[in-house]
């Protein structure tokens, strides 16, 4: 299905936010995610499931002022 | 010592983590500022990137208290997503948030401001809100919950110093309890040293240290200057006045009242 990731719309196999992060090299970084502006924490990861046009934003810690 | 949201700090300086020329800098500047608090950002990683983990990392040998914040975010929506987001990231409630209405200058949304901090206060965050110096912003952000406070002295990065000395002086006046902080647009040790003297708690600054020719001189510098300002404040200024008024004792000069 198509979901857009990081402002980019992609075709994904995952179904959850788990297997998304997974099927897009992501399971080993340190990240926050929100999907249509709902912020999910980790433990909502694997039972959250991702539905066509879903906005993920898959977000991570940069330098700031 | 400082109080922010009680948690008690000796550091009155909070800096920034972004524009040093290496991350090496960054971590020697920030070592030299003495600085406790850090600020942090959060921003989208490229799949398979590494970016954000080699930042953190960096950051979790520093052993400080990391302020993440929402710089960038122009509506209250992308505000509190991204103090959500930031919760779930650095596992602090704490957030610098910042709504910005004008690319130009980075000047603050004020209703937006005002609205994301009820929002958030609401929601179990502790906010530190950059805002303008205007009074009324400053009093709708404390009735709304916020125990800190932080007017800029002039726009983000622009290095002018205090632009509006009157209106910080009032605020200091008038929000007594609130721990305020002068976030944004100094530029010299100095200008960091008259906030500390009006009676601000501390400073929070970026670039003036980031962009210096050598930042790491440069945050011991503007460390001095805290600790300067404040004890100047605690020691008590005097008024300025409009004439001179010798500190010579007057009685007794030679040749006095003799005739020329």
């Amino acid at each position: 299905m198509q979901v857009t990731v990081n402002g980019e719309r992609r075709e994904i196999a995952a179904r959850t936010v788990d297997a998304l992060l997974n099927e897009l090299d992501y399971e080993s970084t340190h990240v926050a995610i929100a999907v249509n502006f709902d912020v999910l924490p980790k433990s909502r990861w694997a039972d959250t499931a991702l539905r066509s046009g879903d906005e993920i934003e898959i977000i991570t810690p940069r330098q700031g002022g | 010592m400082v109080s922010f949201y009680d948690r008690e700090f000796s550091s009155r300086l909070l800096i920034g983590t972004a524009l040093y020329p290496s991350p090496k800098i960054m971590q020697d500047a920030i070592r030299a500022a003495g600085s406790q608090i850090v600020t942090v950002s959060l921003r989208r990683e490229t799949a398979g990137g590494k970016t954000g983990d080699a930042f953190w990392s960096l950051i979790r040998e520093l052993d400080v208290t990391v302020l993440p914040n929402t710089a960038g975010c122009k509506t209250v929506r992308e505000a509190v997503t991204t103090a959500k987001l930031a919760r779930e990231l650095f596992g602090t409630s704490w957030i610098k948030l910042e709504v910005i209405a004008d690319n130009d200058t980075l000047q603050p949304d004020v209703v937006g401001l005002v609205e994301a901090a009820a929002t958030l206060i609401k929601d179990g965050f502790e906010v530190f809100p950059y805002c303008t110096e205007d009074i009324g912003v400053a009093m709708r952000l404390v009735e709304a919950g916020c125990k800190v406070v932080m007017p800029w002295a002039a726009p983000i990065g622009s290095a002018k110093g205090i632009t509006n000395r009157d209106a910080l002086k009032l605020l200091r006046e008038r929000l007594p309890d609130i721990t305020l902080v002068v976030d944004a647009g100094l530029g010299a040790p100095s200008h960091a040293a008259q906030a500390c003297e009006l009676g601000y708690d501390a400073v929070l600054l970026n670039t003036a240290v980031a962009k210096a020719a050598d930042p790491v001189v440069m945050a011991g510098a503007f460390r001095l200057a805290v600790e300067a300002g404040h004890s100047a404040y605690e020691a008590g200024l005097m008024e300025a006045r409009d004439f001179a008024s010798p500190s010579t004792p007057v009685v007794g000069t030679p040749f006095w009242h003799a005739v020329s």
